[in-house]
């Protein structure tokens, strides 16, 4: 066998997982830090890879890909189990044929995301078992037994991967030789596909007894790690935590690693709890394992030491059960070595993300603003519109949400006065429309305004349904916001250009005086996408500016104060769009006529 | 001999390079046959936001990251990111700086100012601390965007990092066939930069 030692994030290694298990089927919608699964995936022979419009549509696409025989693979961050949470409720009881694998990838720490969830507990409260992986290499084995697990025990898969398994890097052997087959069995038509209640009263039988046959699967035995080198303290853990007790403890403790953490093998944990005089829980985010293991009548603490806030390392473990009544030993004292400094230094800037010089969003943001709008936001690249100096709305919840919040907030508004609610096209495509139509179906004094760059900016550029080409490249019907708006029966439905103020004001203006039901799309492609092209760029006539600063309000990453206190503009970074020159009052701004290289 | 596992973190500016410098390294410590993992943030990386990676390196690597006060070597490619992590790094750790600026939005708008004590204050703190001008190399060698070969070359020769090993191969192997000789002028020019530098010898984990 011809192996080559290579390094792999955890979220190449699931793909590669994936594809070596014959995968049919993979599918998913973007959100960090799960999108490279998908992307490592569509680079390699095979399966029919795809994103999908949003992720209760992925997993109810794999399902039926599932159900006719192929194995399937469905990705999403998180928030998205959520959006996916009924299906994924339902195929639990229904069974699969073909193997089925989720991978949701938590973000503990919130990097990029709303907010921290764990996901341990949709496998509890779903009766989904659940594996956990804790670098690369168990990323590729796990995902690949994952498969076998789901068709052996006719059950989805949920493989929980966070930030620190699916963005490091580990090191792992593949075989060179191995050549993609793809799996698929028979499809065999049975009403217990059908989701009425006398099915689900006898697959819920069925189910419970998959549950416990699994935990006794031999090679489930195999994801678990017990490594017994202490009868003192021993520690409870899995995933991302493991290598963080390995890092800090070595072999000073007793050490077992679920990789199974629904359903939880009470046995093995009884087993282990007998061997050690003191049990620890060490795990990130909720007392999950904890509650389950006080449950099952063992003395454990976890919580008491271990933060259920944000992100665990090495350091915070160390730290944690340094100063306790436990008798463990720190052989690694560089998990405690002395600091350089006390905590961070003073006074340092902060360095916010920022909408790009050129970006197509900042337009309309800045009119929105100018207009006094009361408006509601979403999720994307444009959720930075919320940030000075731009303001330009007040409240967001989750992807969709910026239409059907704003809906709710016209009713507490004065008679007459009307909500905006704001999103991206992505978004518009994955949650938008079922708001929008809401709007027209009760007639809200409401205003929906997509910003249509043409491109899920947000995640890396993924193509959707807007952009008029598939995952693969290959080219579909392109969808237009405004032709959807206007089937639903928005009227007037005005579609502007992304850098022209003067039309964004005044479609903003007759969309607060329309009788009936206005709807906007500002649109211009995202400036990163490769091709697009900017203006001639812009500069200041330093001295027939007049210091007001206008141009400053655009939170233009381009322009900046100069050494004598007036604006100027970088000519690097400046893409051309020349909304800075339309803001200014007193025609300082020009055209600089030159050709671009 | 047991080889300590060691860490490095990388940061920086979205565009500045990073992912490039750390995947040198990491194609080099893999050949030297280490143990490598590495962990990476690169959230809103695209709209200007820091961006930082570490690589930790030894005979057996558990976790992909460590947390403050943890830090053998940080490299930074900008010296307000480089106050930012500077905490991040053990005692008596090594700082390899870029001498550059890049003033975030706060200090383009004259919010706040970009300060202008970095390097003395970075200079008090009790680690190894080596600003190098790599961003006026680069614009030397003709491309600014080199300053991150030029940084690796900096680091590599700076801390002998698997030092009998043919890192010129692996720069060659990384970057773009048609980018070869400028890599490498760069990266050579980086071990030139700090040639006159003692090679320092990283804090022991222990
Ligand atoms: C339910 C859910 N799925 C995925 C995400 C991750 N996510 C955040 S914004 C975004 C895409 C936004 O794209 P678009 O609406 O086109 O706006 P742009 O970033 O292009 O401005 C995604 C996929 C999320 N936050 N929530």
């Amino acid at each position: 066998m011809l192996t080559t030692k290579v390094m792999l994030t955890g979220n190449e290694a699931v793909a590669r997982g994936a594809w070596e298990a014959g995968v049919g089927l993979g599918i998913g919608y973007p959100g960090t830090p799960s999108t490279e699964i998908l992307e490592a995936l569509s680079l390699k022979d095979g399966p029919e890879v795809c994103w999908a419009v949003n992720e209760k549509v992925a997993l109810e696409e794999a399902y039926g890909a599932a159900v006719g025989g192929l194995r399937a693979i469905v990705t999403m961050k998180h928030v998205g189990l959520n959006v996916a949470a009924d299906p994924l409720f339902i195929t639990a009881y229904l069974g699969v044929n073909g193997g089925l694998v989720i991978a949701a990838a938590d973000d503990p720490g919130m990097h990029s995301s709303q907010n921290e969830q764990d996901n341990r507990w949709y496998a509890l409260h779903a009766k989904v078992p659940m594996l956990e992986p804790a670098d690369s290499e168990e990323c590729l084995r796990f995902t690949k037994l994952a498969f076998e697990l789901s068709e052996r025990y006719d059950v989805p898969i949920l493989l929980r991967l966070v930030t620190r398994t699916s963005h490091a890097g580990g090191l792992v052997l593949l075989n060179e030789e191995m050549k993609y087959s793809r799996i698929k069995r028979d499809y065999v038509p049975s009403p217990r596909y059908v989701t009425l209640p006398g099915n689900s009263r006898a697959r819920k039988k069925v189910l419970e007894r998959n549950l416990a046959a699994i935990v006794e699967d031999e090679s489930v035995q195999t994801l678990d790690l017990m490594e017994i080198t202490s009868p003192e303290v021993g520690i409870i853990t899995s995933g991302a935590s493991y290598n963080y007790v390995k890092e800090v403890f070595g072999d000073s403790c007793s050490v077992l690693k679920l990789g199974l953490v629904y359903p939880l093998n009470v046995n093995r944990i009884r087993e282990f709890a007998g061997m050690v005089r003191e049990l620890v829980v060490v795990e990130e985010l909720d007392p999950y394992l904890e509650n389950n293991i006080k449950a099952m009548g063992i003395r454990c603490e976890g919580k008491k030491y271990i933060t259920s806030f944000y992100e665990l390392n090495p350091q915070i473990v160390a730290a944690s059960l340094a100063n306790t009544t436990l008798n463990i030993p720190f052989p690694s004292a560089g998990s405690r070595a002395e600091p350089a400094a006390p905590g961070p230094l003073p006074g340092v800037p902060a360095r916010p993300a920022l909408l790009c010089a050129g970006c197509p969003h900042r337009g309309f943001f800045y009119m929105a603003k100018k207009a006094k709008l009361m408006m509601t936001g979403d999720i994307g690249c444009y959720s930075l519109g919320a940030m000075p100096p731009l303001e330009a709305f007040e409240a967001s919840i989750c992807m969709g949400g910026g239409y059907t919040m704003a809906q709710g907030l016209s009713l507490t508004v004065p008679e007459g006065q009307k909500v905006f609610g704001v999103m991206g096209d992505s978004t518009f495509f994955h949650s938008g429309i079922t708001g929008a139509l809401e709007g027209i179906y009760n007639g809200r004094a409401f205003v929906p305004v997509v910003l249509d760059n043409r491109i899920t900016a947000m995640t890396g550029h993924q193509q959707n349904p807007g952009t008029g080409r598939m995952m693969n490249g290959a080219p579909t019907l392109m969808q237009e916001p405004a032709v959807l708006f206007k089937a639903m029966g928005y009227d007037p439905v005005m579609q502007v250009g992304a850098y022209d103020l003067d039309a964004i004001r005044s479609a903003i203006q007759t969309a607060k005086m329309a009788s009936g039901k206005a709807a906007i799309v500002v649109k211009a492609p995202c400036r990163l996408i490769r091709g697009v092209e900017g203006g001639s760029r812009r500069a200041v006539h330093q001295n027939q500016c007049q210091d007001c600063r206008l141009c400053l309000r655009l939170g233009c990453p381009a322009i900046s104060l100069g050494e004598d206190g007036k604006p100027v503009i970088d000519a690097l970074s400046c893409f051309g769009c020349g909304i800075c020159q339309q803001v200014c009052r007193h025609e300082s701004i020009y055209e600089v006529a030159e050709v671009r290289s | 001999m047991i080889r300590e596992t060691r860490t490095i973190m990388l940061d920086g500016v979205g565009g500045q390079g990073i992912i490039m410098a750390s995947k040198i390294l990491i194609d080099g410590l893999i050949q030297a046959d280490y143990d490598v993992k590495s962990s990476e943030v690169h959230g809103m990386a695209q709209r200007g936001g820091s961006v930082i990676t570490q690589l930790r390196y030894g005979d057996r690597v558990y976790s992909s990251l460590v947390g403050e006060g943890a830090v053998d070597v940080l490299f930074a490619m900008e010296k307000l990111e480089a106050m930012r992590y500077a905490h991040f790094l053990k005692k008596d750790g090594l700082l390899l700086m870029n001498e550059m600026e890049i003033p975030p939005a706060s200090v383009l708008t004259g919010e706040s100012s970009y300060p202008g004590d970095i390097n003395e204050r970075l200079g008090a703190l009790p680690v190894k601390f080596f600003p190098i001008a790599a961003e006026a190399k680069a614009r030397e060698l003709g491309n600014v965007r080199v300053m991150n070969v030029i940084m690796a070359g900096a680091l590599i020769k700076l801390i002998g990092l698997a030092d009998d090993l043919d890192w010129s191969a692996v720069v060659t192997a990384a970057v773009k066939p048609q980018y070869k000789e400028l890599n490498l002028e760069a990266f050579r020019s980086g071990m030139e930069l700090v040639r006159h530098s003692r090679p320092q010898v990283l804090v022991c984990n222990r």
